[in-house]
């Protein structure tokens, strides 16, 4: 153990990455991310990675696509604007199932927007932005220690379903410098490798987890790759019965296993008649705001899901259960407030504290909208 | 010795999407041909390419294929080859792919001069999507998209990359495989960046619109044009105007730049302490 560090978010990132195994990295300057990828670049070489800085963040994931079918752990890291030019390969990578780590360390859109205040705008983006049905793993730190865990995680995750997994966070935790205890060790999960000669390898054909074991290119399995709708040989194929059967599988690797994939978090919800639904910085001002709640007599609690896709219905749906109003928080215009609301379902009010400004939202503002929520409901 | 190329093929994979006529067939026995000539390990040769007509060869390859997205091969290859360089990495691509959308990532992967090779099936149109017109397509000439004739200039693939600092570049004619296969040797022992233009046809689009109604009437046009005949069509009383091929008479082949210079490889080397 090395002791506490003052390290940045953005820091802590490339320190997961490579306690993870990653040996590769991509990337595009853009601000707030661009200290993971000058991180990295110092720190690869000493464990035998590799790094390139691309022409563009097209480019950048279709390297890291490449070099993790070469057989590396590989991300890439960018804001917005470069997180929409990487929409295109998200997709290849989850119809090809190959394993790579996407960060959006996310500021204020759309467009250029708001370079470089923080924002929580592209959490449906990270979830739909690319075309075509497709699952999305997402995880969503709150702390810099945090950022260091969910990035191994996200390694972890996107090697044992083998698909694309974005780590979100926003300028504030990108930048903010925290102390933080990094372990000498985490445990690490790699691609399962095929069993079968290379003669009988066919690269589509799943394990009993609902995913295919992925050789490297040159370890002796020749095969195919493509973004095309393909049979169990790799091949492409527009037959309707093989079209459903990958697109299905897809989904339900994802899905049969969502439960080892969340994570959520609760506090001081036992009693409480109010809940706070906030994930990354703003669960920061929501626990804060629930505590000073709290020493004024307001049962307030809060969920802080770590993983927002999938997103964590059963959760919110017990949390709207028990209490009568969640105030879901976030730094956008409404986007998670949506699921919140349907998997509520009517259980609990649903409001929202919205803030798409480039300022982050205080705990003094959701206290006031704790106080706020209880006039309404008296009034109501 | 002549190679045997079906140990090349996934026959399994047969038919091809091919039409009648296109000459991508030619180029790929030539580049198979290459492969066994410099006899290069089955396993560790990776073949990438992007979506149109010329990308879809690789899918009938026995090597590792990867089949990515449009114009985006380079970037691929660039991956495969810094993750794990002993791999022989080539891109296939075509001139609506590699020059249009791809155009960014091609003259990176020249100027950073990676060492792949990047082989572009120039037909002068978008066959896979119905004959549009692309960034080679000569002014004058009807696609779908250019009804009245082609406003545009087009770029001189060739020139570009050398401008873009690829050190190997070089030409050929889907008409000349024999040379095809030299000169795609000669790109494939390159240390570095290697750039093979091949002139290939459309004859269902670019030929149908063009009036080269047949594979075997592009061919031998594209051999007369290098051979600096003016203009073949008029021998057969065509008007005038009507358009060639990318092809200027008198149109240079064979290797048209070639240098030795640093081969990049990424940063992966330990700042000095």
């Amino acid at each position: 153990m090395s002791g506490p560090q003052l390290i940045q978010g953005n820091e802590a990132c490339a320190l997961g990455a490579l306690a993870a195994g990653c040996t590769f990295y991509a990337g595009y300057p853009i601000t707030p991310s661009s200290e993971i990828a000058e991180h990295m670049v110092r720190a690869l070489p000493d464990v035998g990675g590799v790094f390139i800085q691309m022409e563009d963040e097209i480019a950048s994931l279709a390297t890291v696509i490449g070099a993790s079918l070469a057989g590396r752990k590989a991300m890439t890291a960018t804001s917005g604007p470069g997180f929409s030019l990487m929409q295109e390969h998200i997709g290849f990578a989850v119809i090809a199932e190959v394993p790579c780590v996407v960060v959006d360390v996310m500021r204020g859109g759309p467009s250029t927007g708001l370079p470089t205040s923080p924002s929580q705008g592209d959490v449906m983006q990270a979830r739909w932005g690319t075309h075509g049905d497709h699952p999305a793993i997402v995880l969503v730190p709150a702390s810099v220690q945090e950022v260091f865990d969910l990035t191994v995680r996200a390694f972890n995750l996107s090697e044992r379903f083998r698909m694309p997994v974005t780590l979100l966070f926003d300028e504030v935790i990108g930048h903010t410098r925290e102390s933080v205890e990094l372990p000498d060790e985490v445990d690490i999960v790699d691609r399962q490798k095929p069993i079968s000669e290379p003669a009988d390898f066919w690269p589509k054909v799943a394990a009993a987890n609902g995913v295919p074991p992925l050789p490297a290119f040159g370890d002796g399995y020749r095969f195919h790759v493509t973004g095309l709708t393909h049979d169990e040989r790799g091949f492409p194929t527009t037959d309707a019965k093989t079209a459903e059967s990958l697109i299905t599988r897809l989904h339900a690797k994802v899905e049969a296993h969502a439960d080892e994939i969340l994570g959520v978090e609760t506090f001081m919800l036992d009693d409480a008649d109010v809940a706070f639904f906030a994930y990354g910085i703003v669960a920061r001002s929501a626990r804060e705001a629930v505590l000073r709640a709290r020493s004024d007599g307001i049962r307030a609690g809060l969920v802080r899901p770590t993983t927002l896709w999938p997103f964590p219905s059963s959760a919110v749906a017990e949390v709207a259960a028990q209490v009568d109003t969640m105030i879901v928080a976030e730094m956008n215009m409404g986007q998670m407030i949506g699921e919140v609301e349907r998997a509520a379902a009517g259980r609990a009010r649903v409001l929202g504290h919205l803030r798409a400004d480039g300022e982050p939202i205080t705990p003094a503002e959701l206290e006031a909208a704790l106080a706020g929520s209880a006039n309404e409901e008296v009034k109501a | 010795m002549t190679t045997d190329v079906k140990s090349y093929l996934r026959e399994w994979a047969m038919p091809h999407v091919l039409c009648p006529g296109c000459a991508h067939g030619i180029v790929l026995r030539a580049f198979l041909e290459a492969v066994g000539r410099l006899e290069l390990d089955q396993d560790k040769v990776a073949m990438v390419a992007g979506i149109g007509c010329s990308s879809r060869l690789i899918g009938y390859v026995d090597f590792c294929t990867l089949h990515g997205t449009h114009g985006r091969a380079p970037a691929f290859a660039t991956g495969l080859k810094l993750a794990r360089p002993e791999l022989n990495v080539v891109v296939v691509t075509g001139d609506g792919d590699g020059l249009a959308i791809g155009g960014n990532h091609l003259i990176h992967a020249a100027r950073r001069n990676i060492d792949i090779t990047v082989m572009l099936l120039s037909n002068n149109i978008y066959g896979m999507t119905g004959g549009q017109a692309s960034p080679i397509t000569p002014q004058g000439a009807v696609a779908s998209t250019t009804p009245a004739g082609n406003t545009e200039p087009p770029f001189d693939a060739c020139k570009l990359l050398i401008g873009a600092g690829a050190s190997f570049v070089g030409r050929v004619l889907a008409a000349n495989p024999v040379v095809m296969t030299d000169l795609l040797v000669d790109a494939m022992v390159h240390r570095g960046f290697s750039f093979v233009e091949v002139v290939s046809d459309c004859p269902e689009y670019y030929g149908r619109y063009n009036q080269l109604r047949s594979g075997s009437e592009m061919l031998t046009w594209m051999t007369r044009m290098e051979q600096g005949v003016a203009d073949p069509l008029a021998e057969k009383g065509f008007v005038a105007h009507i358009p060639k091929l990318a092809v200027p008479a008198g149109m240079k082949t064979g290797v048209l730049h070639s240098e030795n210079r640093t081969v990049f490889e990424g940063v992966r080397e330990p700042i000095p302490r």
